[in-house]
């Protein structure tokens, strides 16, 4: 199970990657791990959609249960990756590349200082075990 | 199998809860009501009670004593009687599907059976297990139409023209949620049509639902009806008679998104009311929004064919909150009836049963329309129903059939005011010629007194 160093965490395990203003989004390896394998993947936001912290932008579905992922930081929504529900077991093979959900143009980048970093989250998955 | 609690587990029972006996866990409830006489007679043999229940039950009026035009949602059909012989086996004998489903293989397999027959029937790719009946299918299409557009959209679309109860179920699921129900409250004249529907359809719509053939009876083509919700970005749900079906083009054909339905015409005895069966299906696309248990088919690890539910993600006891409805159970005995009734049947079978209703209900139109002071309400083509204006108040009337051994026609004054001594006549292949000709008589006879 990898923990990319240069990723942010929320407790609720989503993933952002911060570049400049744009943030991109997708679910950690820890949380595909314990999804299992992944079927359905239904991004519920729109391009041009502006997305509060907190809100559900997708919905998952593995062959035990379902799951919403939720926004790390508020922004614009400026890109969807539109092949991902056509390709919904890349969240379980590659989490953090090709199963990015969305890239937001972040508003209120204070929000990022209350997220987890790498250490943080694998503490925070320790305690779960 | 029930297993009474022993002493010692009473004991234990009240020592974790911290009181010394029965009496004190009851202490709160006054001494009167814990114990009340309830002034029964004797105890009786099983000879005597058998009896007495025999009496009590032939003092029911019953469809087979009576010649029986009532419908309105509820219908006399014959029932083969392979149906019930199936139904018997004790293999069948849960309502529900089984908490470890695969491991009954006959009763997944006749669920999966129910869908394949469903889906051939209303022209859809996906039905589900089925739901308790026509009205909270109808109320589950709502309920999936709002998941659909993740409360984007709360405008419901509803024709006045569906099953008055069905509109009630549907509020009764749907108040306190955003849901907003529009449409019919009868400020325009019944016989419009379409039209007045079409008027309520915007951006803010996630619903129609019409009825196929309508509470009343008529057959419309809703193919123009299907066009603009699909151009306002709403979904489409049609109600059915299921055996309409075996005549009429089936609304998969005319761009349907979700066909639900009463399903008691398929093989099961009315009963007073129920249990019925609710049918719901849909497009594959909109199958993760789609309440309730789906059985699918697979090969299992030595190649043989076998029978799964599949798709639990989408339902409560996985997704709970988050799922678009609490239901999560299935009608699996009704719906292992309208199974063996259309096996029985196929698809010939079906139609001819239709077409008798078709033509004998043509007949019994004709017949009445035909009597001074009877014309019939609209020129609508019609299914196996019809409205009937009369020259007196159908409760009046329904009391004078009555004496001569005939259950009349629905009173449509119930639920619509402007439809006074207007009966909603339903014929089914049960009723003779003869049947049509003795009502044709009797009304005659009683409005000429």
């Amino acid at each position: 199970m990898t923990v990319p160093a240069n990723l942010k965490f929320t407790a609720n395990d989503e993933w952002i990657k911060v570049d400049g203003k744009i943030g991109t989004i997708g679910i950690t390896d820890y949380a595909q791990e314990q999804l299992s394998d992944i079927v359905f993947v239904e991004i519920v936001v729109a391009e041009g959609e502006v997305v509060n912290k907190g809100e559900s932008i997708a919905t998952l579905e593995s062959v035990k249960a379902a799951a919403d992922v939720y926004l790390p930081a508020s922004g614009k929504v400026v890109a969807i990756n539109d092949a991902l529900p056509e390709t919904p077991e890349k969240v379980n093979s590659d989490p953090y590349g090709e199963a990015w959900m969305i890239k937001v143009e972040l508003t209120n980048v204070a929000e990022l200082d209350e997220l987890l970093d790498a250490a943080a989250y694998e503490a925070k998955i320790a305690e779960n075990h | 199998m029930f297993i009474p609690h022993t002493d010692s587990d009473r004991e234990a029972m009240l020592h974790t809860v911290g009181v010394e006996s029965l009496d004190e866990l009851f202490q709160d409830v006054p001494t009167a009501q814990r114990f009340p006489d309830l002034d029964l007679p004797p105890a009786l043999t099983e000879m005597e009670v058998v009896s007495e229940l025999a009496d009590l039950a032939e003092a029911n009026e019953s469809v087979r004593d009576l010649t029986c035009f009532l419908g309105a949602g509820a219908y006399y059909h014959y029932i083969p009687a392979a149906v019930d012989q199936i139904l018997r086996r004790s293999e069948f004998y849960t309502a529900y599907t089984p908490y470890q489903p695969e491991i009954s293989q006959g009763t997944l397999q006749a669920i999966f059976d129910y869908q394949s027959l469903i889906t051939a029937l209303t022209g859809m790719e996906v039905s589900n297990a089925s739901h308790y009946d026509g009205a909270t299918a109808a109320a589950e299409a709502v309920s999936m139409a709002f998941a659909h557009f993740r409360g984007k959209r709360c405008k419901v679309v509803i024709s006045p023209a569906l099953n008055p109860q069905y509109r009630q179920v549907i509020r009764t699921y749907h108040d306190g949620t955003e849901v907003q129900i529009v449409g019919d409250k009868i400020d325009k004249d019944l016989k419009d049509g379409l039209q007045p529907l079409l008027e309520h359809i915007d951006q803010q719509t996630a619903l129609v639902i019409v009825q196929y053939p309508d509470f009343f009876g008529r057959i419309y083509d809703f193919t123009a009806l299907a066009e603009a919700v699909h151009k306002a970005g709403a979904l489409l749900a049609v109600s059915v008679n299921p055996l309409s079906l075996g005549l009429l083009t089936p609304p998969g054909e005319f761009g349907a998104d979700i066909v639900t339905g009463e399903g008691q015409s398929l093989g099961l005895p009315l009963s007073y009311g129920g249990p019925y069966l609710g049918i719901f299906a849909t497009r594959q696309e909109y199958v993760r929004k789609m309440a309730g248990r789906l059985v699918g088919e697979t090969l299992d690890n030595r190649g043989q064919r076998a029978y799964v539910l599949t798709l639990t993600a989408r339902e409560q006891h996985i997704r709970r909150e988050k799922a678009t409805s609490n239901i999560c159970s299935n009608q699996g005995v009704m719906a292992l009836a309208s199974t063996v009734y259309m096996s029985l049947l196929g698809k010939n079978g079906l139609r001819q049963v239709a077409e008798l209703c078709y033509q004998k209900a043509h007949y019994a139109a004709q017949r009445l329309a035909e009597i001074p002071g009877f014309s019939l309400w609209t020129e609508t083509p019609f299914f196996n129903e019809f409205v009937v204006h009369c020259p007196k108040p159908i409760s009046d009337l329904n009391e004078e059939l009555l004496d001569y051994g005939i259950i009349g026609g629905y009173d449509l004054s119930q639920d619509y005011p402007e439809l006074q001594n207007c009966m909603l006549v339903a014929v089914t292949e049960m009723i003779s010629r003869e049947d049509i000709d003795l009502l044709a008589e009797t009304l005659t006879e009683v409005c000429n007194e």
